[in-house]
């Protein structure tokens, strides 16, 4: 049965991004700043994070699942201001993060995991049942729900995660990493997925995996040292590049390309 | 349902699959079909006269079918794990909660077998009750520890409900084992202990709202070792802190710890 529609759904939306960040500063550690004055908008739809390793990908996707606070600027949630502390437990019940390490108990089957996260997630009881089948059954893993984790495979777990985010249909969904360790089947179903998800969700998808962006997002950020260094769409990152820059897909040339405009010479690596 | 029921016709009818049939009368019966079992049994009567190549197919498909549905067996159902468990635990906090009732037991043991020449007046029991609900309070909530802290600490319930709710399991059992050796042993009245291990706890969880509630947890044990436990083994001497005189304190301690932890309620939604 498809769920019903609460005033709550039909409620007109007060806010123009589920996601606005302005002059963004992220501190880890005591004296690194891996944010540092991130201007950006994002809407519902697939965004792509794109940026080379110790860009800040993994903080500011962090920043905006609100496990870290933010040291300074302006962050704001599905138009709630995320910044000192305050009560974030009703935008938390509208968000899915999948952390790029994700730990999880081992003797848990499937279900169990994604039931304790329903349950994490302020689910209505009488919902979480259907909610986690539904979770499950999105990411394939309906044959393995009873299975326990540790017998899972690295793919399989990355899908329990999958479904453990998705579980309580955020408006916004943070996936930090989502297709480290899929096989290309799986990798292609993923992206489905990701298509679908983005029509009425704002999904953030941090990756270095440009093919996938190109494949899955309506929307690319590339990000590097913390600060923003182009937003728009694969065809416009597409268009940066030139035959002069390094790359196998026209994407990869443009990648490169913007980011040794930015100044970005990167190591021997 | 209702007293109407469709005719033998009408069903004659669907059961072939005449297609000369109104759609909305076809919708009618359908949806009269799915709430009336005597008219669906006709229905079935009917599509073995009215429809025999029909009537075929199912059995051939029901023929083929049966071998797989023989074999498959339904999986014996294992234990859930009740739901309430983990409302109130997490699986890591287990060991820890075994832990901390095997000390119980050691010091249970070492109280009964030693002399009082050996550890003077300070009995294991006594030097050990006030902290020893830390250790798992410090386990509840450690990143360390817990390998889901990341996912649990992004999640709407993470905060201090969540903490409460660990720290009272975890004062469930930790609080009947120091009371039950309390009762064997009988060097020790409840007074004497309860009112400090409380007030330890609440203040590990004020000061956790600033530092963390592993390193808060882990600080006081380990001042309490130096400050208070040790100087009295050394001696010989009773535990000062915790003669009877001293349980003001205590309690002033107590209300101190649980007043900072509404005032910073809010604080521990991000850890």
């Amino acid at each position: 049965m498809p769920p019903t529609t609460s005033a709550a759904d039909t409620a007109p939306k007060t806010y123009a991004w589920e996601i606005r960040a302005s002059g963004l500063r992220v501190r880890v550690g005591r004296k690194k700043m891996a944010v540092d004055g991130l201007d950006l908008a994002l809407g519902t739809g697939a965004h792509g994070l794109l940026g080379p390793n110790g860009a800040g990908k993994t903080t500011l996707i962090r920043a905006l699942a609100t496990v870290l606070r933010p040291a300074g600027g302006e962050l704001e949630l599905l138009g709630t201001s995320v910044g000192g502390l305050g009560d974030h437990r009703a935008l938390r019940r509208r968000i899915g993060y999948l952390p790029q390490e994700f730990g999880y108990y081992k003797r848990f089957t499937v279900r169990e995991f994604v039931e304790y996260m329903a349950w994490l997630k302020e689910v209505p009881k009488a919902d979480i049942p259907a909610a986690v089948q539904r979770a499950v059954e999105r990411v394939g893993l309906a044959d393995r729900a009873d299975h326990r984790m540790k017998t899972l495979s690295g793919g399989m777990v990355r899908r329990a995660g999958i479904a453990q985010a998705i579980v309580n249909d955020p408006e916004v969904l943070l996936l930090d990493e989502p297709t480290a360790g899929l096989d290309p089947a799986q990798r292609l179903r993923f992206r489905e997925l990701l298509q679908e998800l983005g029509r009425d969700t704002c999904v953030v998808v941090s990756t270095h995996l440009v093919e996938d962006v190109a494949a899955a997002c309506s929307d690319v950020v590339l990000f590097a040292d913390g600060r923003l260094v182009f937003q728009g769409t694969p065809e416009d990152l597409a268009a940066a590049g030139g035959p002069e820059y390094p790359g196998d897909s026209p994407l990869e040339r443009g990648y490169s390309a913007l980011l040794r405009n930015n100044g970005q010479q990167g190591g021997t690596w | 349902m209702s007293a109407e029921h469709a005719s033998m016709r009408l069903i004659d009818d669907y059961a072939r699959g005449d297609t000369e049939m109104a759609a909305d009368t076809v919708w009618a019966l359908e949806a009269h079909l799915e709430t009336c079992a005597p008219c669906r049994s006709r229905l079935a009567a009917s599509v073995a006269t009215e429809a025999p190549g029909i009537a075929a197919l199912v059995d051939t498909v029901r023929a083929g079918l049966e071998p797989q549905l023989d074999a498959a067996v339904r999986r014996p159902s294992r234990r859930h794990r009740p739901r309430w468990v983990s409302a109130w635990l997490t699986p890591v906090m287990a060991p820890w909660l075994a832990m901390t009732v095997a000390v119980t037991l050691m010091a249970l043991l070492l109280d009964a077998l030693s002399s009082p020449t050996l550890f003077g007046d300070a009995s294991p029991m006594v030097t050990i009750a006030p902290v020893l609900p830390l250790c798992g309070v410090a386990a509840s909530w450690s990143r360390g520890l817990d390998p889901a802290h990341e996912l649990t600490a992004s999640t709407a319930r993470a905060g201090l409900p969540l903490l409460l709710r660990r720290t009272t399991a975890v004062l469930v059992v930790v609080l009947p084992g120091l009371l039950l050796a309390g009762w064997l042993t009988g060097t020790m009245t409840a007074a004497q202990w309860l009112l400090p291990s409380l007030a330890f706890t609440s203040t590990a969880l004020a000061l956790g709202s600033v530092v963390g509630v592993t390193r808060a947890a882990v600080a006081l044990v380990a001042a309490w070792g130096v400050v208070v436990a040790a100087p009295a083994w050394d001696a010989g001497l009773a535990l000062l802190a915790l003669e009877p005189d001293q349980l003001p304190v205590w309690g002033l301690l107590l209300a101190l710890g649980i007043g900072a932890v509404i005032a910073r309620r809010n604080a521990y939604s991000v850890l």
